[in-house]
């Protein structure tokens, strides 16, 4: 087992023949994940990753020719939320939506969509999600995993890559690594990744990696003390120098009227039972002593 | 992007809001001689309220009131040059005052955590809201607009009954909320705040006292990544107040945000390029900036950055932090070699590269004598000291 990717995904890429979306694909394809199809409109009957992968005009012919049960879009702001629709409405329950600045208020039409159909999206502006040895659906650089029983879920990317390599170089591996993306509105949270890990059996401990901004982390934090109370649970903020009413380049990353402060998120998860990291390299350590082996 | 209360105002009335009349001067001249046209229209007073992003400008005496020609230019040449949390005040809003009843708060937000446009109201107005929300939480009235059908009659009718309002103003109140959200969705607003929204009692046109809302004052924050396909909006930014290293970052696509410091930081990715500005506060540093020069940047994108870092004089050493995945390390190595190159200035820098490419990075940057780090947590150790070695308290 593993979280939202596996060896049950069956991919289809949203964008398959653009320069980020072909790139991506090639490196998904290596790690193994089971790429069925591609779809870019108007460009229907071509094949991609060196014919490997059939590419049709819409979602509707990819799900019907391959069974295609999971999404990712790579498809740039302006068309991702009409991607992301057509998932949804051709019964794709799992998306991931790489794409960065789709405007907020697009996401929140989109969210509300993606709840009633009962589909999951993760993102936009997210790396993604890997379950080491099995798939990676996204950008998250293959390299950096080893197989184990830690799930990680994180609103960044490039932080997430240091933690979990600090992670993989002192041994211990990742059941699956989630980055939920860094804008306001997203569709899948914190809290919603701690939901699924804890209903995972080969899960035994997690790793929250947060930043400034909202109150998701403290969201997460309650959620987990109630429910997760007996996993190793180790957490990391980042901005803690961060100044207030600036947006630190995410697009939900800013501090306001006094709230959504790293101060604040770390009182919540320490109240929780997270052990909170100074630095992402501390994290290892911090999991050891929460007694993973 | 925030953009000034005049622009924020011309975007309610386009939606049909009822606002006061407004003209903005840059100049005493100018704010004059739009008070006299006030005066001859039979206002009793203008109020003269500087145009700055910034708030708290009542406080630092950037709104005056004046009931003569004299007191117009005696008010716009004190605002006009004047500084607001250290932003000078290039232009002024001249306007007819309305004679406030009461007055109260009207928001509309982008909420996170219910995913949902949140209209809040509140009867203490003409005050910062976060004030309010600190003191007294139930004083601010919320109703949740659902994302395709919008804020409903019933919940605008709700709040403007919860506010106290009777009569006439139930109606007008409604529209304003109901407009408020229209703005929001026609402009792609992540805020639109109306404070205050006043009760105001003035003569109609047979000359007998009504009293009717009035939104004084507004405020608007656009959705950055909306802007693309809101052309006009965008001319709205306000270059007065602009850093242009803000507007150098922005050419460059880097996302840049000048601080105290003085360790100047360049990273790929937002939320390690927080990271490291903590490692760096933490290693008995200040960081001067945060910096994150996004994914799978090229040289010609580092050598803009580092020009961006070395453009601060306070800065006193260089770290830079690239964590390889779409960015390919020894790209960022000859992007950095290249900019050393040329620049004026010689600054200790510390570089750390890990990921995609990482060792031809290190050989290059090796070949060049750049000092490397193989940790994030030496790197801003080495940075750290690098700046202490130069002088002057990091």
């Amino acid at each position: 087992m593993s979280i939202l990717v596996g060896r049950e995904t069956r991919l289809v890429v949203q964008g398959i023949t653009g320069r980020e979306g072909e790139f991506h694909a090639r490196q998904m394809q290596a790690y193994g994940t089971n790429i069925v199809a591609g779809t870019t409109p108007g460009k229907g009957g071509q094949r991609a990753l060196d014919g490997s992968v059939p590419v049709f005009d819409t979602v509707a012919a990819a799900v019907r020719e391959t069974g295609a049960n999971t999404s990712v879009v790579y498809v740039p702001s302006a068309a991702a939320p009409d991607s992301i629709l057509e998932a949804v409405g051709e019964g794709i329950r799992t998306i991931f939506c790489i794409t960065e600045g789709i405007p907020a208020l697009d996401m929140l039409r989109i969210v509300e969509v993606v709840r009633e159909a009962g589909a999951r999206l993760v993102g936009p502006n997210c790396p993604g999600a890997t379950s080491p040895g099995r798939a990676k659906v996204g950008i998250i650089p293959g390299s950096i995993h080893r197989e184990g029983r830690v799930g990680v879920v994180s609103r960044s990317g490039t932080l997430t890559y240091e933690a979990v390599q600090a992670m993989t170089d002192a041994g211990i591996g990742q059941s699956t690594c989630i980055g939920i993306g860094g804008d306001p509105i997203i569709g899948t949270t914190h809290t919603d990744v701690l939901r699924l890990f804890a209903e995972d059996p080969e899960t035994d401990a997690i790793v929250l990696i947060g930043e400034i901004g909202g109150s998701a982390e403290e969201e997460a934090a309650a959620w987990a003390a109630e429910h997760m109370a007996s996993m190793p649970k180790v957490a990391f903020i980042a901005g803690r120098t961060a100044p207030e009413g600036k947006r630190m380049g995410h697009a939900g990353a800013i501090i306001s009227g006094g709230s959504g402060t790293a101060a604040a998120k770390v009182t919540a998860l320490e109240a929780a039972g997270f052990l909170v990291a100074d630095t992402p390299t501390e994290i290892p350590a911090l999991l050891r002593r929460a007694g993973v082996r | 992007m925030k953009i000034q209360e005049a622009d924020a105002k011309q975007l309610l009335r386009a939606q049909g809001l009822p606002v006061p009349p407004g003209t903005v001067a840059r100049s005493v001249s100018e704010a004059t001689t739009a008070a006299a046209g006030y005066f001859a229209d039979g206002a009793a007073a203008v109020v003269i309220k500087a145009q700055v992003l910034v708030g708290g400008r009542g406080k630092a005496g950037g709104v005056k009131l004046a009931r003569t020609r004299d007191e117009a230019e005696a008010a716009a040449s004190a605002i006009l040059g004047m500084s607001i949390k250290g932003i000078v005040v290039r232009k002024v809003l001249v306007g007819p005052a309305a004679e406030i009843v009461k007055e109260f708060y009207l928001g509309a937000i982008i909420d996170r955590a219910s995913r949902r446009i949140i209209v809040m109201a509140s009867a203490e107005g003409g005050v910062e809201i976060e004030e309010v929300a600190k003191r007294d939480p139930s004083a601010i009235l919320r109703e949740s607009a659902h994302p395709h059908l919008g804020l409903a009659d019933w919940q605008a009718r709700k709040l403007a009954f919860g506010l106290g309002l009777a009569g006439p103003h139930v109606k007008a109140f409604v529209a304003i909320a109901h407009g408020l959200v229209r703005t929001m969705l026609a402009d792609d607003a992540d805020l639109v705040e109306v404070n205050p929204l006043a009760i105001a009692r003035e003569r109609d046109a047979e000359g007998n006292l009504v009293e009717r809302l009035l939104c004084l004052d507004a405020k608007i924050v656009l959705d950055d990544s909306a802007l693309p396909r809101h052309p006009d909006l965008e001319a709205l930014r306000d270059l007065d107040e602009e850093d242009p290293a803000d507007v150098e970052a922005r050419t460059h696509d880097l996302s840049f945000i000048r601080l105290d410091g003085t360790i100047g930081c360049m990273v790929n990715g937002a939320g390690l390029a927080m990271t490291t500005m903590d490692l760096v506060k933490r290693a008995g540093g200040e960081p001067a900036n945060f910096l994150d020069i996004g994914g799978g940047a090229r040289a010609d994108k580092v050598a803009a950055a580092m020009r961006l870092i070395l453009d601060d004089p306070k800065v006193l050493s260089i770290l830079v932090n690239i964590f390889g995945g779409i960015t390919r390390g020894d790209e960022v190595a000859k992007g950095l070699i290249a900019a050393r190159s040329r620049q004026e200035r010689d600054v200790p820098m510390v570089v750390r590269i890990v990921g995609t490419n990482a060792d031809e990075a290190q050989r290059l940057l090796r070949e060049a004598r750049f000092q490397t780090a193989a940790t994030l947590d030496e790197a801003a150790e080495m940075a750290v000291a690098a700046a202490k070695a130069v002088g002057g308290a990091a």
